[in-house]
């Protein structure tokens, strides 16, 4: 039942995601590509539970080598976008 | 807690939602991401609520990361902005690969779990598809940098090749899910890591952009493909979000383009463009000097930024021309294709970076209407995007992709390093044209040569 639920919601999402954006001015399209990038660094959430896990060995291991890269992903992800919509910003004032 | 966690999940899926709907307008992209970063960060927070972590390899594992991610998010400038992106995203999809694999790799089995077949399916695809992702976003990431040829890479039988390790990894998965044999998986994650780069090597660097949101669409499914592993909800929505939304964005990126994205993944363009075309005429070059006579007497000029004016980082003294060029009496523009650079929009964030007055900053529609009264069109470094061939040879790949008119104007100055043709391999023929001079040199040095003689 929890599979079907979880199936149910990923079906959804994925309309949804098709919908979210349709008009997209091209001077946004790198902000908007590096920004979504960094919500896929969402896998941190099960990097996290991975790294932290009580038991296994090698898959700890695994796990903080994805923790580290997937918070690569996110921190950078979110700074650099940032970096760049600022700029945009600054000279429409 | 369970429920206290679950329900923050429900709100980090909200704001990524609001996120990125708020990332495609201007006025509100810097909002946008700063909401969607808050949902992460609730995200991240409520995950560590959880009683059965231990705190110390994640502790080493979010300080190693953040510190990277901000030393190269902070370092980094502007003009490296695609190669970065692209190598956080492949980061980001190893991540999700190590996710899948590390869930089997607690007790090497799935028999105990609620769902053993599909979870074993579900390591298979996050193996797969972060695969992919990891070593195309590499590969993507070299080509961007210049540390690899940028030209399409093609040997024979390569989509057989291809298509063989694809029905590999399917039978393999196969395996894996039936018998949870470790060695199955092992082979998926090569299989995986060397589709990624067989996938990449035959696209032209000038596809590169669409290649990354490809791969960044990739990079949400194999989170979501994770979520499912693990049955966290958090991962499926905010990954297929991603997922969907990265595969809208491709194809806009495509029709700007105009090429289907099958086109741009398979077509081997830039391949097939490196036989040397016959043009008439000849590339007539032109002195700094010469060019300031003329560019004196301009009463309109209009600025073609491309990604010579990146690699030359000459952004800030082609703001400083186009000022002097204004206090001439001259009206500026800049033209931006949408394409321009090696990301869409990449020519936007540079000259925001210097300050250029966003009244100056054209479309490409609306320069294109008045293109024949221009008197000087300075093309900086951009080659495929001002490109006639496009509009008058049939023949050529790029024939019927929407193009900057700068052929049309009075006179048109091409900056550019030396003879060579352009990143897609294409001779340009707008060089050769009788209306065009060229002015060879580092694009920064010649502007500011320009700049300097103004000042004289």
């Amino acid at each position: 039942m929890v599979l079907i639920l979880l199936l149910f919601v990923f079906v959804m999402a994925v309309f949804l995601g098709f919908e979210l954006i349709q008009k997209v001015p091209s001077q946004l399209h790198t902000p908007l590509m590096s920004g979504s990038n960094a919500i896929s660094g969402i896998t941190m959430v099960g990097a996290l539970i991975a790294a932290g896990s009580l038991e296994g060995d090698f898959g700890k291991w695994l796990g903080l080598a994805a923790l580290i890269l997937a918070t690569i992903n996110v921190v950078g992800g979110y700074m650099v976008t940032d970096r760049m919509l600022g700029m945009f910003r600054s000279k429409k004032k | 807690m369970e429920f206290f966690i679950n329900f923050s999940y429900i709100i980090a899926s909200v704001l990524f939602i609001f996120g990125i709907k708020m990332l495609g307008s201007a006025d509100t992209a810097r909002r946008g991401n700063m909401i969607s970063a808050i949902g992460m960060l609730i995200a991240v927070v409520v995950t560590l609520l959880r009683s059965d972590l231990g705190y110390g390899w994640i502790v080493a594992g979010l300080v190693v990361g953040t510190g990277v991610g901000v030393v190269l998010a902070k370092r980094v400038q502007m003009t490296g902005m695609p190669e970065l992106v692209a190598l956080f995203n492949g980061f980001g999809g190893l991540a999700s690969l190590l996710v899948g694999w590390a869930e089997f790799a607690r007790d090497n089995d799935f028999s105990d779990s609620e769902y053993p077949v599909f979870t074993a399916f579900a390591v298979i695809f996050a193996v797969l598809v972060g695969g992919i992702t990891f070593t195309g976003s590499l590969i993507a990431y070299l080509k961007l940098s210049g540390k690899m040829s940028g030209s399409a890479t093609i040997f024979p039988g390569q989509k057989a090749i291809n298509a063989i390790v694809f029905v590999a990894i399917i039978a393999l998965g196969v395996v894996f899910a039936m018998t949870n044999a470790a060695w199955a998986l092992y082979a998926v994650v090569f299989l995986a890591l060397a589709l990624g780069i067989l996938g990449v090597i035959p696209i032209g660097g000038g596809d590169m952009p669409v290649v990354i949101s490809f791969l960044n669409s990739f990079s949400g499914i194999a989170a979501s493909a994770a979520g499912f592993v693990i049955l966290n909800n958090v991962l499926i929505v905010a990954g297929s979000l991603v997922g969907a939304s990265g595969i809208i964005l491709t194809v806009i990126m495509c029709k700007a383009m105009n090429r289907s994205l099958w086109n741009v993944l398979f077509g081997r363009f830039g391949a097939t463009s490196g036989k040397s075309q016959e043009v008439d005429g000849e590339m007539k070059a032109i002195s700094p000097e010469d060019a300031f006579y003329v560019l004196e007497a301009a009463e309109s000029v209009v600025f073609v930024p491309g990604y010579g004016m990146a690699v030359a980082q000459a952004q800030h003294a082609v703001k400083e021309l186009g000022e002097i060029l204004e206090n001439n009496g001259a009206e500026v523009r800049f033209a931006i294709h949408p394409v321009a650079g090696r990301m869409p929009g990449h020519m936007n964030v540079l000259l925001a970076e210097a300050d250029v007055p966003y009244e100056q900053l054209c479309e490409m529609d609306d320069v294109n209407a008045i293109m024949e009264t221009v008197d000087v069109a300075i093309v900086i470094g951009a080659n495929d995007v001002v490109n006639p061939a496009a509009v008058d040879d049939p023949s050529s790949p790029i024939y019927g992709m929407p193009i900057i008119n700068v052929y049309q104007a009075r006179t048109v100055f091409a900056l550019k390093r030396g003879q060579g043709a352009g990143f897609s391999g294409l001779v340009n023929t707008l060089f050769f044209r009788d209306n065009t001079r060229m002015i060879y040199g580092d694009a920064k040095e010649t502007v500011t040569n320009l700049v300097g003689q103004f000042k004289e």
